[in-house]
């Protein structure tokens, strides 16, 4: 009798013995969903979870930039130019004894009597003290609710609170990395979006029609991924006319980003359709008489939503740097947006830079999110196939 | 292996093609055609233009006549060496590339050897002692290569040199070396500058060419021929040299293909942000002021250059795969 | 101890070291092995031969040989070295390693490099261990392949792996393992993975040179066929322990452990099939195909074209109403192809396949629009071979098993449900099981649950592609039993793919041998399996082995 074996992998490693290889049908096995068991193995790896965590902390920031911020980002104040940042401290020891009472010190200012420079010495004497929910400046929360409530902020709403220092024109650096996250990230996940609709709807139509058009896209695809896209992606930049509007631009930037980030995606989607187009159980739906957009919705979507989400997810970091790239080149986004990119342009100079290293606390940002966003990316892709071993 | 050599020119011709209408588009996209822009940004300037010169100007790109006209007449002469003129540096582009190509691809080219002359050692040491110390610094480092954008990385070293070190790393040349002949001594000096954008330039490619080789080798170190090779007594260390290793380096030379497009990109930035005397300043000078015919010819010569890797890669790898060679699978 | 045993081995012991403590693989393992003879060593995949194997040589990583001893025996100077203690890295087991003890693997294509050439690989063994310069290596890695019967050796050395076929590779492999003249071989799976008629050559070749060179031979498998065609002497294992060790002869007659014999229940269950009362065919035909011919096109390959493949040639067969016609044939010689073609999956370039409908119409299955408004796939269903692929993951039982009833509108809600869980009883499973997934269920279980989805539409034909080659001997045999009765209880008619002849036997009234895209023959099982006509056919019969070692007839010299 010869018996083919189960399809065996060509892998060496020995297994450790699993045990019963026949399971009972009882208790509560194989009754978990795919996404139950995606978001299990997801949560077993740790890395991932702590960046989730970030993230969602990222997230808060930019979603509500104005509250956290305690000073208007485009404020100019040319007396705190280059004013470093000021620690911050929350027990407060006085001679009544220790209370909880958040405060940071002042400043003092010193005229280098040579170079005719400011400097600015950090006065351990002035206590500002800070108060929470503190209501000065207005802005609009999400764009649309008027308000002048801020997580925190100086009693005395004239002293200075420069937690990350102080820009060129002496504006409060904590304030502009916060509203930095808010466009940074929008441009990605946007970005991320609109190549994600191309991807799936050119790299679907390639993996289900096949033939010509499967050939086509994949050239396409091909040439595109040849090329060197910061070059190109600014030559495309470049060509936007000068006298656009901040959002105009914002949106040709996302659009240039998508345009040369669908490739990616496209491949994925259509590689997961002509796979999953083999599969038995596919062929089976098509047997149990399915229509086309049925075997589609209903038997292919559900089984590569988790690895479209997984290399979406991917592509978020890519889309960011590429961003801040162009907008630190002055190819991006135009200065009176604020972008992590746009930040960074106000560090290139290395005097400057010697002067103010917290100019570079936006770079940080970048890497913190960056960073992760490719480990929940990771995670993703490690749990987004529950069913391979 | 002739007959595939042809094909693969062949593609290559049409995919330099395809990027020539696109690079056409970019420079046809800003509002206006380019003489009207120039014109503008001298009066801007306080000078004035004669008519004829205008004229003379607009025949000569046939600035006039319908866009097909214009892309043939531009590519015509593109592949008659004549880059056209830069309005905006007020010299013949061919000059400007003649003068700044050397050491473009002199910092290029050194990039991607060390490039690979880090990771490759990298990651076979990672692959081999999987969760090892040495592998989760690795790890750690190599996402670190990933989410440092390259300027950002420049900027922090430019700072780190000169705040600690009172360096200033900016640039390729001493001063007094700058517009020297070749010398030991100016090659010497050159040397002194050239470490710090070919270390930022190739950490970035670096760390994805880790990733690559170690998930290759673990692929490569649990197949069975690595068993059979063991079995036939010889030692680990020579099985893994001599077979997983030798195995995971042919898709390592395929990624040729995406490495120099990445360090093209990488470079670019980097040589802006350390003002070198490359080519890249001049594109952005030329992307920002939209003196459009000197960006599409240096975009069109940077995805030449792709190609031409591309090539090589391709070429490379039949030669060392047979299963390419023989033609058993394809390429890609 | 004999004076021809080779290796001892003692309370033999390999651990997974795990953070929840250690597993075991292996526990308290004793077998020797003898200069001439063959050991086989039978047993479940996961019961622990590989890894016993594999410890002979030391090469177990991750795993650790916690203790026991492992002696090889040099006959001649009368010393025993202990293999393993030693450092699996050291210099003195790589000493035994290819020289005294070769091994050869399941998967010759993947246990081969690809990058090098067979040549370079055998020399590799033979410069290691012998004191000889690359012409004299040469010279002996031509004549090892020689020694396996490679033809034209001269030539074939240079080759790559992937320019020889199934059969050559694990020849080559052979000829690697052979090159330094060892003393012992083992052979873990050596031929699973091939062919019935290359498995046949294959154990013909290594039975030969064992009696030629008086090798100790461990042969590895799970076929209680192949056990009885090469062993002297065998080794059953399970759960990681020796059951029962003995001669061959009185493991086969006279079995002592409860395992042993349900293994053997399995291997022989399927050969008293004549028992099985058949059903006398009924003239009714419900699909003919007259001369279906596909040939897949060529693919233009970068250096040269590869000639197109000719999948059918000219095949003719009919389904009678009430039969189960089995299609047998090895790999790529177009049954599964011809089942593709019946369910409209690929259309010939010539021929036709005419089925009559339960109406009294026929329809053209060569022609895609026959399907177009699904009534034949409600009439003739599919039941697939890979029991996990052909179930959606992310679907529960009642989805995948209601499907088919939903899409056609015949049920829905509470009675789609009563529906599903008469189903599942039906094949075997209790009701409750339709709220799980797939992943809860066995292979047997989850081609049940197939069965059920292929029966939900009250069909008239069911084509089963290969339903239980991935299924184990006693399972396999429930499953053919379930269709059995469920043929007769739905009056339907069959269409097996298979590969295995016991099967074909025991299951088909009819059988229709393919090779190389035509039919060979037809003929009733019984005439087929008993009195085969045709040449290949007789080849193919001959080539399986039979469990009865007073039968042996593949490796009788």
């Amino acid at each position: 009798m010869s018996i083919i074996p189960p399809a065996d992998s060509p892998d060496t490693r020995l297994e450790a013995p699993s045990g019963d290889i026949d399971p009972r049908i009882d208790g509560n096995a194989g009754t978990e969903s795919q996404w139950q068991l995606i978001r299990r193995r997801f949560s077993k790896h740790r890395l991932a979870m702590i960046s989730l965590v970030i993230l969602a902390l990222f997230g808060f920031v930019a979603l509500f930039a104005g509250f956290i911020s305690p000073n208007d980002p485009g404020d100019v104040k040319a007396r705190y130019t280059f004013a470093p940042p000021q620690g911050l401290h929350f027990i407060d020891r006085t001679e009544e004894g220790w209370s909880f009472r958040p405060y940071v010190y002042g400043y003092d200012v010193e005229i280098d009597p040579v170079a005719l420079r400011r400097t600015f010495v950090i006065d351990e004497e002035k206590k500002i003290y800070l108060t929470f929910f503190k209501r000065s400046w207005e802005y609009k929360l999400f764009g649309l609710i008027p308000t002048d409530l801020h997580l925190i902020g100086p009693e005395k709403t004239r002293d200075p609170l420069y937690i990350f220092g102080a820009d060129r024109l002496g504006r409060d650096m904590f304030s502009r990395v916060a509203y930095g996250t808010q466009i940074s990230l929008s441009v990605g996940l946007v970005g991320v979006i609109m190549s994600l609709v191309l991807g799936v709807i050119i790299g679907g139509a390639a993996g289900y029609f096949g033939g010509w058009f499967d050939a086509a896209t994949q050239r396409v695809i091909e040439f595109l991924r040849s090329l060197p896209t910061i070059p190109l992606w600014m030559g495309l930049a470049a060509a936007m006319p000068s006298g656009w509007s901040p959002l105009q631009t914002y949106f040709a930037i996302t659009l240039i980003l998508s345009f040369l980030g669908w490739t990616e995606l496209a491949r994925v989607v259509r590689g997961r359709f002509l796979a999953l187009n083999g599969e038995d159980y596919v062929a089976a739906a098509r047997y149990d008489g399915c229509s086309h957009g049925r075997v589609i919705v209903r038997h292919m979507v559900p089984a590569f939503t988790s690895h479209i989400i997984t290399a979406a997810s991917l592509a978020v970091p890519g889309m960011i740097l590429a961003e801040t790239a162009l907008s630190f080149l002055g190819l991006g986004l135009q200065a009176p947006v604020i972008s992590w990119g746009v930040l960074l342009q106000e560090a290139q100079n290395i005097r400057t830079l010697a002067t103010a290293p917290w100019l570079l606390v936006p770079g940080a940002a970048i890497v913190i999110a960056v960073l992760a966003m490719n480990f929940v990316g990771d995670g993703l892709r490690d749990a987004a196939d529950p069913y391979a071993n | 292996m002739l007959g595939y050599i042809a094909r693969r020119l062949v593609t290559m011709v049409f995919t330099l093609l395809a990027l020539s209408v696109v690079v056409f588009v970019v420079i046809q996209l800003p509002p206006g055609d380019f003489v009207t822009s120039y014109i503008a940004s001298l009066s801007a300037a306080g000078e004035s233009v004669d008519q004829e010169t205008i004229i003379a100007l607009r025949e000569r790109y046939k600035l006039d006549s319908p866009v097909l006209v214009q892309y043939a007449a531009w590519l015509g002469d593109l592949l008659r060496g004549e880059f056209g003129y830069s309005f905006e540096m007020q010299r013949p582009v061919g000059e400007i590339f003649s003068q700044r190509i050397g050491i473009s691809l002199a910092v290029e080219l050194t990039a991607v050897v060390v490039m690979w002359a880090i990771s490759i050692p990298i990651g076979i040491y990672s692959a081999v002692n999987q969760y090892s110390i040495g592998d989760y610094v690795a790890t750690i480092l190599g996402f670190l290569g990933l989410a440092i954008p390259n300027f950002l990385f420049a900027l922090i070293l430019m700072y780190v040199c000169y705040n600690w070190f009172g360096v200033t790393i900016t640039g390729l040349f001493s001063a007094e070396y700058m517009n020297a002949r070749w010398s030991l001594d100016r090659f010497l000096d050159f040397a002194s500058h050239v470490w710090a954008p070919i270390l930022v330039i190739s950490t970035a490619g670096a760390a994805q060419l880790v990733r690559v080789l170690r998930a290759n080798l673990l692929d490569e170190l649990n197949k069975p021929y690595v068993l059979t090779a063991r079995a036939k007594g010889l030692a680990r260390r020579k099985v893994i040299w001599r077979y997983p290793v030798r195995v995971a380096m042919n898709p390592l030379v395929s990624t040729i293909g995406w490495v120099l497009p990445t360090v093209i990109s990488s470079s670019f930035v980097t040589a802006i942000v350390l003002n070198l005397p490359t080519l890249s300043p001049i594109l952005l000078r030329a992307l920002l002021s939209q003196d459009m015919y000197l960006a599409g010819a240096l975009i069109l010569f940077m995805g030449l250059l792709t190609l031409v890797g591309t090539l090589i890669s391709d070429l490379l790898l039949a030669w060392i795969d047979p299963r390419i060679r023989l033609g058993m699978v394809g390429a890609n | 101890m004999s004076n021809d045993t080779i290796l001892q081995v003692r309370g033999l012991s390999v651990d997974f070291p795990g953070r929840k403590g250690d597993t075991t693989a292996i526990a308290d393992v004793d077998f020797d092995l003898k200069l001439g003879e063959t050991t086989c060593f039978v047993g479940e995949s996961g019961s622990g031969k590989s890894v016993t194997a594999r410890a002979v040589l030391n090469i177990v990583e991750p795993a650790i040989i916690k203790k026991g001893a492992i002696h090889l025996v040099d006959v001649k100077a009368g010393q025993k070295i202990e293999l393993s203690g030693l450092d699996p890295d050291g210099a003195e087991i790589r000493a035994v390693r290819g020289a005294r003890i070769a091994m050869i693997f399941q998967e010759p294509m993947s246990s081969l490099s690809p990058v090098h050439t067979i040549g370079q690989q055998i020399t590799e063994a033979i410069l290691l261990h012998q004191d000889v310069d690359e012409a004299e290596a040469r010279r002996r890695a031509i004549e090892a392949l020689r020694a396996v019967q490679i033809a034209d050796p001269e030539q074939a050395i240079d080759k790559y792996p992937f320019e020889y076929s199934g059969g050559m590779r694990q020849r080559a492999m052979i000829a690697m393992a052979l090159g330094c003249e060892p003393d012992i071989l083992i052979a873990d799976e050596p031929t699973t993975a091939l062919d019935v008629t290359t498995q046949a050559e294959i154990l013909r070749l290594i039975r030969g040179l064992q009696e030629s060179r008086r090798m100790a031979v461990m042969f590895i498998t799970h076929d209680m066929g192949v056990v009885a065609e090469i062993a002297d002497q065998v080794v059953v294992m399970l759960h990681g322990r020796v059951v029962e060790t003995g001669a061959v002869d009185q493991v086969f007659h006279a079995p002592e452990h409860a395992y042993t014999k349900k293994l053997l229940k399995a291997a022989l269950g399927l050969d008293d099939a004549p028992a099985r009362r058949r059903e006398t065919p009924s003239d009714e035909v419900l699909i003919e195909t007259g001369d279906l011919s596909l040939a897949f096109p060529s693919k233009g390959k970068l250096f040269k074209r590869v000639a197109g493949v000719q999948a059918l040639d000219r095949v003719s067969v009919e389904l009678r109403k009430g039969e189960i016609l089995g299609i047998v044939g090895e790999s790529g010689s177009g049954k599964t192809t011809l089942a593709r073609v019946l369910m409209g999956r690929f259309q010939p370039q010539s021929g036709q396949a005419i089925y009559h409908m339960r109406d009294g119409g026929t329809r053209d299955l060569t022609d895609k629009a026959s399907f177009r408004d699904g009534q034949v796939y409600r009439e003739m269903r599919m039941i697939f071979q890979d029991p996990y692929g052909s179930l959606n993951p992310r679907m529960t039982v009642e989805q995948i098993i209601g499907e088919p009833l939903l899409v056609n509108g015949l049920l829905k809600g509470a009675d789609l449900r009563r529906r599903v869980g008469a189903l599942l009883e039906r094949v075997g499973l209790p009701a409750t099981a339709m709220e799980r997934y797939p992943h809860a269920f066995s292979g047997g279980q989850r081609q049940r649950i197939g069965i059920a989805r292929a029966i939900a539409l009250d069909p008239r034909i069911i084509i089963a592609d290969e339903a239980t080659s991935a299924l184990d001997g006693s399972i396999r045999a429930q499953i053919l039993d379930l269709l059995l009765d469920l043929r007769a209880e739905l009056d339907l008619s069959i269409l097996f793919i298979a590969h295995d002849i016991g099967v074909v036997r025991y299951f088909c009234d009819r059988v229709a041998v393919m090779h190389r895209g035509r039919v060979v023959e037809t003929g009733t099982a019984v005439q087929i399996c008993d009195a085969p006509q045709e040449a290949y056919t007789q080849r193919l019969i001959s080539a399986v082995p039979i469990p009865d070692p007073r039968k042996r007839h593949l490796t009788a010299s």
